[in-house]
């Protein structure tokens, strides 16, 4: 277990030390910060339009533009932002050595291939958690800061659901725990195509191009492609959104779960499977 | 002397492509041992099978005794490399990287410790530096940092020359025979050139086309008994009436115009120069090779 640590150890001061592991916290900080800045001078105005067509059925009160609101819509916009983040840096770690020849480098220290993979995986979660957290800090602090707590009007499957202010910290917390499962089934997955690549364009180019070929099957009622949708991780990727219906669809959101972790496994299995028999020629 | 390294009918395909082919040798412990053969003969490919890069597909290696499939963990734990070109982290320092190798090895260097290994490498004064700002030269010398930081019983030079100015050749070839003499390491030296193998290695093995064409004694393979000589003659008509007369015209091998090959000793040379210019018979150009160097040039040009 101690070599194991060193070698973890290692590779967290190399993606510390790669400057384009802070192109991700650089995105993120920026986005978030330019939604805020976008919804403080134009937020009001936008809110009573689509307030509007409720006018009829409710009167709405208080404080609508709130940090909570802000999180949501930011976490809506980042979903499909943050695979490519991750994939940016965790689809380079395996491949782009590999390309580079540093791979050698790693493979005749005593660690074994396995730790090494594992090492590198964890290595990709511990940033995309970081990810995760910058993003919580902005989206949800700095918003509650700038706007204030408030009740959430949240638009889903099932319409408006509105959640209490009171009611909504534990669901932020477990709405980040799903992000970060989802955000690691793209992490394995890119370690999983970086382990069997040999350049490190070509993992990161991948994943993205199954994210958006997934979540266009995804997008289409079809009965084709009902078959294989509960199969695609893409379609889990956004059950965080489910801990803000009301009643809470505990089952639907549990199995997202079990279907994100199994591809985890599937992914890490098949990329250690692979790394363990590859010739490193170059 | 116990055995080092130890290859068995080793074969590496890489589809239809044999890349080594039933390839053995052993290398004893303490042995300054030369791998020598041309560009694509399949030196890396076998240095990249001793470091359990590249998985044979038949035969078997074994390295202080070991197996190296079952006990790769242990065996990586007394071997340094070089292979082929050493590539690091350029985003890093020179010492941030050595850092990372000897956390993997479990190692704890203290300031003094790198300081020497930086001397020892010629890279003192440089180790802060990034190592994206060195020359080829200098991440050759980093490689051999690398290769020596956890004080392996063997190290394996995939042509560590290569990048190397004339001094830090001589440097290199020097460290490596004060590693080998007063540190007593094993080393496994690999060079398409054949010079550099003959200065320093004391057995050798030649391989050509994943094969081996021959193996021994460094002393013995390049002996001075059973020379080519090349003599170019300003007259070879008289020339080839004299040489005909002479001892030496059995050695004879071949004559084509003012070219006369020999088969001979070394010794046997300035005789024969003395011989001819007591008839006064003069000497355009004279060269020699034994037939290992004979042979290498042929294969290395082809």
């Amino acid at each position: 277990m101690k070599e194991f640590f060193a070698i973890l150890k290692n590779e967290l001061i190399k993606t510390i030390r790669r400057p384009r592991s802070y192109i991700g916290f650089a995105v993120i900080s920026f986005i978030c910060l330019m939604l805020q800045g976008a919804f403080y001078q134009d937020g009001r105005e936008l809110l009573t339009t689509v307030t509007a067509q409720f006018d009829n059925i409710f009167n709405v009160q208080g404080n609508i533009l709130n940090g909570n609101l802000i999180c949501f819509i930011v976490l809506q916009t980042l979903i499909v932002q943050m695979p490519l983040l991750v994939a940016f840096v965790t689809g380079d770690q395996i491949s782009g050595e590999t390309a580079s020849g540093s791979i050698r480098f790693l493979l005749t220290t005593p660690a074994s291939r396995t730790k090494i993979v594992v090492a590198k995986w964890l290595s990709g979660l511990v940033y995309t958690l970081l990810l995760l957290l910058v993003l919580g800090i902005f989206a949800l602090f700095v918003s509650r800061a700038i706007f204030g707590v408030g009740d959430l009007m949240a638009m889903n499957s099932e319409g408006l659901t509105i959640i209490r202010a009171d009611d909504i910290n534990w669901r932020w917390g477990y709405a980040f725990l799903i992000a970060f499962l989802s955000l690691s089934v793209v992490a394995s997955l890119s370690t999983m195509l970086s382990c069997i690549m040999d350049n490190s364009i070509t993992p990161i180019v991948t994943v993205m191009a199954t994210i958006i070929i997934f979540t266009i099957i995804g997008m289409f009622d079809m009965k084709s492609f009902d078959v294989i949708k509960p199969f695609l991780f893409t379609t889990h990727m956004i059950s965080w959104r489910s801990l803000f219906e009301d009643p809470l669809p505990v089952h639907d959101i549990l199995t997202s779960c079990a279907i994100l972790f199994l591809h985890v496994v599937i992914f890490l299995g098949v990329a250690i499977f692979y790394f363990k028999r590859k010739d490193i020629t170059n | 002397m116990s055995s080092a390294i130890l290859l068995e009918n080793v074969t590496k395909n890489f589809n239809d492509f044999t890349a080594v082919n039933e390839l053995s040798f052993e290398v004893k412990a303490g042995d300054i041992y030369g791998f020598l053969g041309p560009n694509g003969s399949g030196k890396s490919t076998t240095l990249r099978m001793i470091m359990a890069l590249i998985k044979p597909t038949s035969g078997s290696i074994r390295l202080f005794g070991q197996s190296l499939q079952e006990n790769r963990s242990e065996i990586m734990r007394k071997i340094g490399c070089i292979i082929e070109k050493p590539d690091f982290y350029g985003y890093l320092s020179a010492k941030e990287n050595m850092k990372l190798f000897a956390r993997a090895h479990l190692l704890t260097y203290t300031t003094k410790q790198y300081d020497d290994l930086f001397s020892l490498v010629g890279l003192k004064g440089r180790e802060l530096d990034k190592v994206k700002t060195f020359s080829h030269g200098m991440k050759q010398r980093l490689g051999l940092a690398q290769a020596l930081i956890h004080d392996p019983e063997l190290i394996i030079l995939d042509e560590p020359n290569t990048g190397l100015d004339p001094q830090g050749i001589i440097d290199l070839r020097n460290l490596i025979m004060t590693l080998n003499k007063e540190r007593g390491k094993t080393i496994l030296f690999s060079s398409h050139i054949l010079s550099e193998v003959q200065e320093i290695c004391s057995n050798m093995v030649v391989i050509n086309k994943g094969k081996v064409v021959v193996q021994g004694g460094v002393s013995d393979l390049l002996s001075h008994e059973n020379l080519t000589v090349k003599l170019e003659v300003v007259n070879p008509l008289t020339t080839a009436v004299v040489l005909r007369q002479s001892k030496w015209a059995g050695m004879i091998e071949s004559q084509e115009e003012k070219l006369f090959v020999f088969k001979m000793g070394k010794t046997e040379i300035p005789e024969m120069v003395d011989y001819l210019s007591q008839h006064q018979l003069g000497i355009e150009r004279i060269d020699y090779r034994n037939q290992l160097e004979d042979y290498f040039l042929k294969i290395t040009n082809a």
